[in-house]
């Protein structure tokens, strides 16, 4: 054996192992002498190691954006865009209607006068943005479809938005590094929050969800001093409008001085106020986009009635001012999420401020107020998974994951030892070494070591350990067909090496896989078993085989091999 | 030097019947189980699928003083949960699992209990004291119904592309009918574990898909190795037929894959005793993986790779004869390919255990 070579090898495994173990208990600080005690040591391993949710505790939250409703309501709003617009100019349309079903979102203009469908075009092109909506004409309609591309760009520009809103109501209510990134396919408008330490995701989840989808609406009513027109069911609302609910005119549901629960979601109505409905003009006079600012403020009836004040934009106060100061003693209405909180008459011009009332707690006025000042979402979203762990779960699962780990390996060291006696001691090395490396590995790619992960580690170790009882079996075979030791070393690790070659690629591949495609914990145990795995072709080939070297070079006749 | 196996000569394809049989009575087990299950009326459903893939939501708790699970579930019922499933965490007798299937009715329904799932839960459990105090929610695990079915169809997506880049890497090394039966094999050590899970009503979570991946993997590595041998044994003896060589492949490795597996199998044993609840399907289900990848190499793979080979063999010379013959006489002669797929009779053997 060449002593070079040995040399060579030796200096390698002594500078990966010293260079491994920096990695994993070293400090990120100029070390001290802390540093080389036992908590000290614990401390920095902790600090190094990133753990996954389920073992630090922690709130994982996969939500997904209603872009269905968004394209809907995007589909609404040109409509009746579309029908302000013809009316105004005097164009002969019978009917605009919104058609959103089953996927096709569609805006069908019905022409009294067929001639004039020319006219009735130019007129809305000049007015309504139809640009991402093809444009078709038969018998006296014309149609506006949405297309396929433009859905698409839609939904993915609202998921996106909605992302951006997540983030910073996060931001806002003091969330400690949250991890908010979109989840699964583009189209399937996923978005994954992750917020470590949070126990108590209840709020954060409504804080989350809430649409805040503010409008200020004229409401259909005789003006003042004339009580505000409402109506006891939703059907008598529809029949004062002549039993169909026209484009320019929606029917929202009032409930006067509702108590709302956090965020300003209705509350789980066990003593239900009386709801009445109202008509209301649509589109809105302003909507939540106009918003300058918002906040909390004691309202007069004590801790427990709280309400928003809220600030306009100049463009928003300008057209408010307008509105407001043309329609004196008129109605309006003050709509959250499609319901309305108040109704008040105009008494006199009104620019930048108003208020919603409603009688809100501290906290819910607080949440309503933040949310609003984030912006509205641009559609609904919904829960679809929630994982959340508490510290002392996730404690639990590192004491056991670490007492699985080291029974295995205990059994499997003692197994070593027992069975192959000296070269016991070249499988013991390259495990422990596996094992300081396989983190090593985990902190320098900065992956996440959860407790699916823990159990990789665990198949790790069965793993390695089959490419040392390969090569020792090999070795003991050579032995016996009567080849001398170093040859029988030589070929037995040539020959198992083939084999292990064949079974790490195919474990590698079926890891990969899992990787690629799985979702969070098949990931979290991909990562660990394909880092051990590549480790372990360093550390139970290269060197097990250079301990072997070391064994032969010491002795110039070796008689015979504890194998 | 310790030995577990020392020239061992057993004849393992003679008994490859017997093997299938028994493979073939184990599926079946695992498969009426789950159709019986599945079909039978007022029967539970074929696999006891945790929330991961059927959504619904998990919330852990642990008690100051734990209550009999009828009275947590009573006090559940009398805030308006009643379907909930009450199971005590075997290792830790103070906390429970409460499990909430997704409430029937319309999706907006289901999605709408499914936010305020803990709620529900805290609402029961006051009953027994405040939170905080005389219990604590140490998680909960919320999954939507949409989210389950994505979860499912990926898990399946998964393990069936993992299979098919397992099939192409071993026709890559090998030839392809290796690949063939080692697939085989390892879809046959999946179906006889997902039958255990059907037959014991285990539940099935993510990680348990994870493990059925790691036994995949586990499976076809026990598999490579003794087809590895096979491929070299081919080599240094030309003249012994694939039946001997096979045998002989068979027993020179056995040593090894009684040494792995036992070492694996303690390995997870390990996990199964500590590794605590949220690991017991995992566990349990590589557990069950570990002994049938073992067997199903050597009684599986090793047999159908065998008869594969052997076929293709005879189809060969036969096709190569029937074209001599017509081309002779002009007459066709039925051959009878393959009445005894593994001519090799064991009785011929005489080689020992290895090359020695």
């Amino acid at each position: 054996m060449k002593k070079k070579n040995l040399l060579q090898r030796t200096i390698i495994i002594v500078v990966v192992t010293l260079v491994g173990i920096y990695i994993v208990i070293g400090p990120r600080h100029r070390p001290s002498l802390r540093d080389f005690t036992w908590s000290g040591i614990k401390a920095n391993l902790a600090a190094n190691i990133n753990l996954g949710l389920d073992l630090k505790g922690g709130s994982h939250l996969v939500l997904r954006v209603k872009t269905d409703e968004f394209l809907k309501s995007l589909t609404e709003g040109n409509a009746s865009a579309i029908q302000a617009t013809t009316k105004d100019a005097g164009l002969p349309v019978k009917e605009v209607k919104a058609e959103t079903a089953g996927g096709n979102y569609r805006i069908i203009v019905e022409a009294t006068d067929p001639s004039k469908l020319g006219e009735i075009e130019e007129g809305v092109k000049k007015k309504v943005d139809l640009s991402e909506w093809s444009m078709s004409t038969s018998g006296n309609t014309v149609t506006w479809t949405l297309t396929a591309t433009a859905q698409r760009a839609l939904a993915e520009q609202a998921t996106e938005q909605a992302k951006k809103i997540i983030e910073s109501r996060l931001d806002a209510v003091g969330v400690a590094e949250p991890l908010v990134q979109r989840h699964g396919s583009q189209s399937s408008h996923q978005i994954l929050v992750q917020m470590p330490g949070i126990q108590d995701p209840e709020r954060v989840k409504q804080l989350l969800k809430a649409e805040s989808k503010l409008e200020l609406v004229h409401v259909v009513s005789p003006p003042s001093p004339q009580p505000a027109q409402t109506y006891a069911t939703e059907e008598e609302a529809k029949a004062s409008l002549g039993g169909t609910v026209p484009q320019n005119r929606r029917i929202l549901p009032y409930a006067e001085r509702n108590e709302p629960t956090a965020a300003g979601q209705t509350p789980d109505n066990q003593n239900p106020t009386q709801k009445k409905w109202v008509v209301v003009e649509s589109p809105a006079i302003i909507n939540g986009s106009e918003l300058r600012n918002a906040s909390a403020v004691q309202g007069r009836g004590g801790s427990e009635d709280y309400q928003i004040s809220f600030a306009l934009k100049p463009t928003g106060a300008d057209k408010f001012g307008a509105w407001t100061g043309a329609n004196i003693n008129e109605y309006m209405g003050v709509v959250l999420n499609g319901e309305v909180k108040s109704i008040a008459y105009i008494k006199g011009q009104i620019h930048d401020q108003g208020e919603i009332s409603g009688r809100f707690t501290k906290q819910s006025a607080d949440d309503l107020a933040l949310t609003l000042r984030s912006g509205a979402l641009p559609a609904p979203i919904e829960y679809q998974e929630e994982r959340t762990v508490g510290p002392s779960l996730g404690a639990d699962s590192i004491r056991s994951g670490v007492r699985a780990c080291v029974f295995g390996l205990l059994f499997v060291v003692a197994f070593m030892l027992f069975y192959y006696r000296g070269a016991g001691v070249n499988a013991v090395v390259a495990l422990v070494l596996n094992m300081i490396l396989m983190l090593a590995g985990l902190i320098l790619f900065q992956a996440t070591l959860t407790l699916p992960g823990i159990a990789g580690i665990i198949l790790t170790i069965g793993m390695a350990v089959d490419s040392n009882v390969l090569i020792f079996e090999r070795i003991r075979e050579e032995l016996r067909s009567g080849k001398t030791i170093p040859s029988a070393i030589e070929q037995g690790f040539a020959r198992a090496f083939v084999t292990i070659i064949d079974t790490h690629v195919t474990t590698i591949i079926s890891s990969l896989f899992l990787f690629v495609f799985g979702t969070g914990p098949l990931r979290g145990f991909a990562v660990t078993l394909v880092i051990g795995l590549l480790i372990n072709l360093f550390s139970a080939v290269y060197v097990s085989r250079t301990i072997f070297m070391w064994e032969l070079s010491r002795k110039r006749k070796l008689e015979s091999l504890s194998i | 030097m310790i030995q577990v196996f020392k020239d061992v000569k057993i004849d393992w394809l003679a008994n490859r019947r017997i093997f299938i049989a028994i493979s073939v009575i184990l599926m079946l087990a695992g498969l009426s189980s789950a159709i019986i299950r599945q079909w039978a009326p007022g029967g539970s459903e074929a696999f006891n699928l945790g929330v991961d893939f059927k959504g619904g939501t998990v919330v852990t708790a642990k008690f100051k003083q734990r209550p009999a699970p009828e009275a947590i579930r009573d006090a559940l019922a009398k805030t308006g949960v009643h379907d909930a499933v009450i199971q005590p965490v075997i290792d830790k007798p103070d906390t429970v699992l409460i499990k909430l299937p997704l409430a029937g009715g319309s999706d907006a329904e289901s999605q709408a209990q499914l936010d305020i799932g803990r709620s529900r839960v805290t609402g029961g459990l006051n009953q027994f004291g405040k939170e905080g105090d005389a219990y604590e929610i140490l998680g909960t695990d919320a999954v939507g119904a949409v989210a389950g079915a994505q979860l499912r169809n990926k898990a399946i997506a998964v393990t069936l592309a993992a299979l098919v880049g397992i099939l192409m890497y071993i026709a890559f090394r090998f030839e392809w009918t290796y690949g063939a039966a080692a697939v085989i094999a390892v879809f046959h050590d999946v179906l006889v574990t997902l039958g255990f899970f059907s037959i014991f009503q285990w539940e099935v979570s993510l990680t348990v898909i994870a493990a059925l991946l790691t036994l995949v993997g586990f499976s076809v590595n026990d598999t490579i190795v003794i087809f590895d041998r096979i491929r070299e044994n081919r080599r240094l003896h030309r003249r012994d037929s694939l039946y001997q060589i096979t045998n002989d492949s068979i027993n020179q490795t056995l040593s090894r894959t009684v040494i792995t597996s036992g070492l694996v199998f303690l390995s997870v044993l390990a996990m199964v005793l500590f590794g605590g609840e949220v690991l017991r399907g995992f566990s349990l289900a590589l557990l069950i993986g570990v002994v049938f990848g073992t067997y199903s190499s050597v009684a599986i793979a090793s047999p159908i790779m065998v008869w594969w080979e052997q076929r293709l063999d005879l189809a060969k010379k036969s096709s190569a004869s029937a074209i001599n013959r017509t081309a002779v006489g002009g007459t066709r002669v039925a051959t009878t390919p393959g009445r005894k797929p593994l001519p090799g009779t064991p009785a011929k053997r005489s080689r020992g255990a290895s090359g020695a």
